[in-house]
C-alpha cells in the first residue's frame, strides 16, 4: 500500500483473479527481466523529503528583487498576489491538452484570449497557444520562413540573444539553413549598410530583436524600409516592452515571438518560461503550434476548440509543420491573467517605470565614470564599459545581496570588458544608489 | 463570455508600489512609440477571479476524476510536488555559479537517478517536453554519424506505424527520411518487415516499448541486435515507461537513446499541454554529443559542463523546466525503489483488469496480457450500431469521466486507447465499466441518443470542421 496507490491487498488478488492469472508476474510475462529493482534509495515519508529538498533550496542565494540588476532574457516584475492563486487552481493545473472540448472550454477559452491578447502587444493577425521558450520560439519562426519562401538563408543580427541564436543553429542545422550574422554599428542597433549589402534572391527572412540583447531599440521602420516586401521580416520582442513600443506589426513584421517569462512568471531558475508565436493570417498554415479558435456547438452556443490540427504531427506525421505537442499552456494562463490583472494602462506603468529605473540607472553609472557603449536609445537594459577586474566583482556583489549587471564579454568578444545592466519597476531609488555605490568601489 | 467583454474602461486591478524616482522625458523617437494602447482588459482584482475561477470550473482534471487517456498517462500528481518547486521559483538562471549549488545539485541527483532507471551513461534534461526530447535525441544520433562519417549514407530512420505522432516528425525535423514500419498481425514489429528495410542506410530504429497497443515488443533483444549490426542506433521513446519500471531498463534492452516524459511516469502535471519535460539519456558512446550544460559530478559537488566540442549545441535557452524537474526528483524520492516498481505493477493491473471486464462487451484490438494500457477496436460496434468511437467519447463525459484517447494509434480503425494508471482504485474502474457497459446498450436500444451526446457538460457538442473552414483566432470588438 502507497499513499497515492490505493490497491489493498484484498483488491489486487480479486483483480488477479478476474484477469485469470495468480500473480503480478505472469503480466509481465513478455518483459526480460534485466533487473530485481533500481540502485536507488527506498521511499521516503513526506516529512522526510521535504527536509531533503528544502536543504537543496537553501543552499541557493536568494536575492531580494529590488536587488536585482540583471535581466539577460529573464526579468524580476511585482507579480500581484491573484495570479498565484488563479493559476493553483487544480483544474487548470492537473488538465490535460484540450482533447475533449467540451470538458475543457476553461483551457481553450483561456487560450484563445491568451492568443487575443497576444496578437494585440505584437500588432499580429494570429498568436499559437505557445511554444517551449523564447529561443525555440525564434528557431522555429527561422524554419517557417523556409517553409513561406522554399529559400534556406537567414540574415540574423548578432544582437538577438546569444543563446537564441545558438538554440536557432541547432534547429536549422538539419535543415540545410544557413545564418549570416550581422553586425550591431555604434549605436547597438543592427549595421543597416551591412544588411543591404548581405541581401540577396537567396534570402528567406531578417530577424532582429525589439528591443535587442543590449536592450537597444530596434528602428524597426528603418530595417523594413531595407529589406524586400518578399523577404520574411522576424522580430523577436520582449513583450512587456511593447506597451510602451509600437507593434512590430505596424512595421510589416511577419512573424513576431519572444519569451513570455515577463508577463508575471516567475524566474524559475530560467524554465518554464513560455515562448509566444504570432503571424499574420496568409502565413497560418505555415505555422508551427497549436492554435484554438472560436465555433459554435450544435444548439448554437459560442465555444472554442483546437483549429487547423490538420498541420500537426498527430496526423501530418513526418510533414507536420513541427514536432512540437506538450507546449507551456499552463505559462500561457499565467500570461493571461498577468494581463488581465494589469489591463493596458498597468502594463503601460511598468513598462515605463521599467524604462525610467533603467535610464535613472544608467545616468547615475554615466556619473561615476561607467560609459555607456552603445549611443542607440534603449529600453530596461543597457551595455557599459566596465574594469578589467569586473567578473571578480560581480561575484563579490553577492555578499552585499546585490545580483549585480551581468559580464557579457565571453560572448561579445570586440566589446572588451562590459557588463548588461537592468532595471524593471521593482528596483527602487535606494537600490540603484547602492548599486552605484557597490560597482564604483 | 470572454474577458474583453467583462472589460469598462477605467477599470482596474492592479496596484504599483509606491514610486520615488525622478522621472525624466521619454527618449524614444517618435515613430517607435506606440501610438495606440493595446485593447487588454480592464476589469478589477475581483472580476479576474471570477473569471478565472469560472473558467477552471468549465474544466475536467485528474484532482476531479478518472482520465484514461492512452497514452498520455495521466496519473494523479501529488500535492508537495507542487510546494516543492514553489521553492525554487525566484532563482535567476544567470546568478553566479556559487548562489546556485543548491540547484545545479538538484539536476544532478535527478540526472543520476534517471540514468539508473534508463540504464544510460549520461543525459541531459533540457528538452521541454517528450518530442523536444525526441528531436535532440535524433539530433545527437545525427551528430554521432557526422563525427563517424557516415551521415551521408545513412539517412533513414524506422519508425513504426503504431508509434506517436511525434516520432516521424522529430525524424524529418532532424534532417532524415522516415521510413514506415508496418505492424505484424501480433500488433508487435514485425523482424520480416524489419529485415527488409534494415541495411547500412539506417541511422536510427524509434521504439515504443511497450508499444501504442498497449504491447510489450517480446522481440525487442532480437531488434537491438539486429540494429546494433547493421550499425544503427536504437532510440527508446519513453513515454510508456510507467509499464516496466523496476524490471527493466531500456538501456538493458540495448537502446542507445532513451527520452522520458517527467510529466508522464513522473507525476508533474500536464498543465493544460504543458509545461512537460523530456530528458534523454544516452549510452557512453553519444554523450560527447549531449547539448550543453550537462550536469556533471565533480570532485566537490556538481557542476555545469559547457566544454564539449562535439555537442550539437544548446535545443532551448538555460537548463530545461527546471520546475518540472524538482517535481520529478520529489516524486522519485517519495516513491523510491520499491515504490517505482509497485507503480508498473498496479498500472498493469489496472489496464488487464479493465480489459477483461470491458472485452466482454466490446472489442479489444489484441486481446491478451497487455502492458499498462490497450486499445479497443470499435469498427464492429459502429458498423452494427451506427454509433461511433467518437460518440461513445463524448457520451462518457456525460457520466461524468473523461473519455479516453480516441483514434490513436491510426491503425485501429475506431480506436479507442484506455490507460488506467497505477492511482486509480478498483471502485473507479468498476465505476466505469459501468458507464461504458450503460452505454453499450444505449447504442443499442436508442443509438441517436449517444449519436447527439454529450448534453450535460458545459456546452454540447462542438463544430470543429467550421471552426477550421472559417478559423475565428482571437476575439474582437
Amino acid at each position: 500500500m502507497h499513499r497515492y496507490i490505493p490497491h489493498t491487498e484484498e483488491e489486487i488478488k480479486q483483480m488477479l483473479q478476474e484477469i485469470g492469472v495468480s500473480s503480478i508476474d505472469d503480466l509481465f510475462v513478455d518483459v526480460p527481466k534485466t533487473i530485481d529493482g533500481y540502485n536507488i534509495p527506498e521511499g521516503r515519508d513526506e516529512f522526510t523529503v521535504k527536509k531533503i529538498v528544502e536543504g537543496l533550496a537553501k543552499e541557493n542565494v536568494h536575492f531580494e528583487p529590488t536587488n536585482v540588476f540583471l535581466g539577460a532574457g529573464v526579468y524580476y516584475h511585482y507579480i500581484p498576489s491573484v495570479v498565484r492563486h488563479m493559476a493553483s487552481n487544480p483544474n487548470f493545473v492537473t488538465a490535460y491538452t484540450p482533447y475533449q472540448a467540451e470538458v475543457s472550454q476553461g483551457t481553450l477559452q483561456m487560450l484563445f484570449e491568451y492568443q487575443t491578447m497576444m496578437c494585440e502587444l505584437t500588432g499580429m493577425e494570429v498568436a499559437n497557444s505557445s511554444m517551449y521558450d523564447g529561443a525555440s520560439a525564434f528557431a522555429e519562426s527561422l524554419l517557417m520562413a523556409t517553409r513561406i519562401t522554399g529559400k534556406t538563408k537567414m540574415l540574423v543580427a548578432e544582437s538577438i540573444n546569444p543563446e537564441y541564436r545558438t538554440v536557432a543553429k541547432t534547429y536549422t542545422k538539419p535543415q540545410g539553413i544557413e545564418i549570416v550574422e550581422i553586425k550591431y554599428d555604434e549605436t547597438g542597433r543592427i549595421d543597416l549598410n551591412i544588411l543591404r549589402s548581405s541581401l540577396s534572391e537567396e534570402i528567406a527572412a531578417v530577424a532582429v530583436a525589439y528591443p535587442n540583447f543590449f536592450g537597444v531599440i530596434e528602428d524597426l521602420k528603418a530595417v523594413r524600409e531595407v529589406i524586400p516586401q518578399n523577404i520574411v521580416f522576424i522580430v523577436v520582442a520582449e513583450p512587456v516592452s511593447l506597451a510602451l513600443l509600437e507593434a512590430p506589426g505596424k512595421f510589416g513584421a511577419d512573424i513576431v515571438v519572444g519569451e513570455g517569462q515577463s508577463l508575471g512568471v516567475t524566474p524559475n531558475f530560467g524554465g518554464p518560461g513560455i515562448g509566444f508565436f504570432t503571424t499574420l493570417e496568409k502565413h497560418v498554415r505555415k505555422m508551427p503550434g497549436r492554435i484554438i479558435g472560436e465555433t459554435k456547438d450544435l444548439e448554437g452556443k459560442k465555444g472554442y476548440v483546437m483549429i487547423l490540427q490538420t498541420r500537426e504531427q498527430h496526423i501530418r506525421r513526418e510533414k507536420a509543420t513541427s514536432n512540437i505537442c506538450s507546449n507551456q499552456a499552463y505559462i500561457a494562463l499565467i500570461n493571461a491573467i498577468y494581463l488581465s490583472t494589469m489591463g493596458p494602462q498597468g502594463l503601460k506603468e511598468v513598462a515605463w517605470r521599467s524604462y525610467n529605473n533603467a535610464h535613472v540607472l544608467a545616468k547615475m553609472l554615466e556619473e561615476k565614470g561607467f560609459e555607456r557603449i552603445f549611443k542607440g536609445e534603449f529600453f530596461n537594459e543597457f551595455v557599459i564599459r566596465v574594469p578589467d577586474n569586473y567578473r571578480e566583482k560581480w561575484h563579490n556583489m553577492v555578499k552585499e545581496g546585490i545580483l549585480g549587471p551581468i559580464p557579457v564579454d565571453r560572448v561579445y568578444k570586440t566589446l572588451g570588458p562590459s557588463a548588461l545592466a537592468c532595471a524593471t519597476e521593482v528596483n527602487t531609488k535606494e537600490s540603484m544608489k547602492k548599486l552605484v555605490e557597490v560597482m564604483s568601489k | 463570455m470572454t474577458i474583453f467583454e467583462k472589460s469598462v474602461a477605467g477599470r482596474k486591478g492592479y496596484e504599483l508600489p509606491v514610486y520615488d524616482v525622478e522621472e525624466l522625458t521619454c527618449e524614444i523617437p517618435q515613430h517607435l512609440v506606440r501610438k495606440e494602447p493595446p485593447m487588454l482588459p480592464e476589469v478589477s482584482e475581483v472580476d479576474v477571479v471570477r473569471h478565472y475561477t469560472d473558467l477552471a470550473m468549465k474544466n475536467y482534471s485528474v484532482d476531479r476524476g478518472f482520465y484514461p487517456l492512452g497514452s498520455c498517462t495521466m496519473k494523479y500528481n501529488p500535492k508537495i510536488n507542487e510546494d516543492m518547486a514553489a521553492l525554487f521559483t525566484d532563482i535567476h538562471p544567470f546568478q553566479p555559479r556559487e548562489t546556485i549549488t543548491g540547484a545545479v545539485k538538484l539536476m544532478g541527483h535527478l540526472k543520476e537517478l534517471l540514468c539508473e532507471i534508463t540504464g544510460t551513461d549520461d543525459m541531459t534534461l533540457q528538452p521541454a517536453a517528450g518530442a523536444h526530447g525526441e528531436l535532440t535525441g535524433l539530433l545527437v544520433a545525427r551528430a554521432y554519424f557526422e563525427d563517424k562519417g557516415e551521415l551521408e549514407k545513412r539517412r533513414k530512420v524506422l519508425v513504426p506505424d503504431s508509434a506517436h505522432g511525434t516520432n516521424p516528425a522529430s525524424a524529418a525535423m532532424a534532417g532524415f527520411e522516415v521510413v514506415e514500419l508496418k505492424s505484424g498481425e501480433d500488433g508487435c514489429v514485425n523482424l520480416d518487415e524489419l529485415k527488409t528495410h534494415l541495411d547500412e542506410s539506417v541511422a536510427v530504429i524509434m521504439l515504443t516499448n511497450p508499444n501504442t497497443l498497449g504491447l510489450f515488443e517480446k522481440d525487442i533483444l532480437k531488434i537491438a541486435q539486429m540494429a546494433h549490426e547493421v550499425g544503427a542506433l536504437l532510440y527508446y521513446d519513453g513515454a510508456n515507461l510507467n509499464a516496466i519500471m523496476g524490471r527493466t531498463r531500456p538501456g538493458d534492452m540495448g537502446f542507445d537513446i532513451v527520452h522520458l516524459n517527467l510529466h508522464k511516469t513522473f507525476s508533474t502535471p500536464h498543465g493544460m499541454g504543458g509545461p512537460g519535460s523530456g530528458p534523454i539519456g544516452v549510452k557512453k558512446h553519444l554523450a560527447p554529443y549531449l547539448p550543453v550544460p550537462v550536469v556533471r559530478k565533480t570532485e566537490s559537488g556538481y557542476d555545469l559542463d559547457y566544454n564539449l566540442p562535439k555537442s550539437i549545441g544548446m535545443v532551448r535557452s538555460f537548463y530545461g523546466n527546471f520546475l518540472v524537474m524538482v517535481k520529478a526528483y520529489t516524486y522519485i524520492l517519495t516513491m523510491g525503489n520499491k515504490g517505482l516498481k509497485h507503480v508498473s505493477d498496479m498500472a498493469v493491473l489496472n489496464a488487464n483488469y479493465l480489459r477483461k471486464k470491458l472485452s466482454k462487451l466490446y472489442q479489444v484490438a489484441y486481446d491478451r496480457i497487455c502492458m499498462h494500457e490497450f486499445v479497443i477496436d470499435n469498427e464492429e460496434f459502429a458498423k452494427k450500431t451506427g454509433v461511433k468511437t467518437l460518440d461513445i467519447a463524448k457520451r462518457i463525459l456525460d457520466y461524468g469521466m473523461h473519455a479516453p484517447t480516441v483514434y490513436f494509434p491510426l491503425i485501429v480503425h475506431e480506436a479507442m486507447m484506455i490507460e488506467p494508471t497505477e492511482t486509480e482504485s478498483k471502485m473507479t474502474l468498476d465505476k466505469f465499466v459501468e458507464i461504458m457497459e450503460k452505454i453499450y446498450n444505449e447504442a443499442h436500444s436508442d443509438p441517436e441518443l449517444v449519436k447527439k451526446a454529450p448534453y450535460t457538460t458545459p456546452i454540447r457538442r462542438l463544430d470543429d470542421v467550421t471552426a477550421t473552414k472559417f478559423p475565428v483566432f482571437r476575439f474582437k470588438k
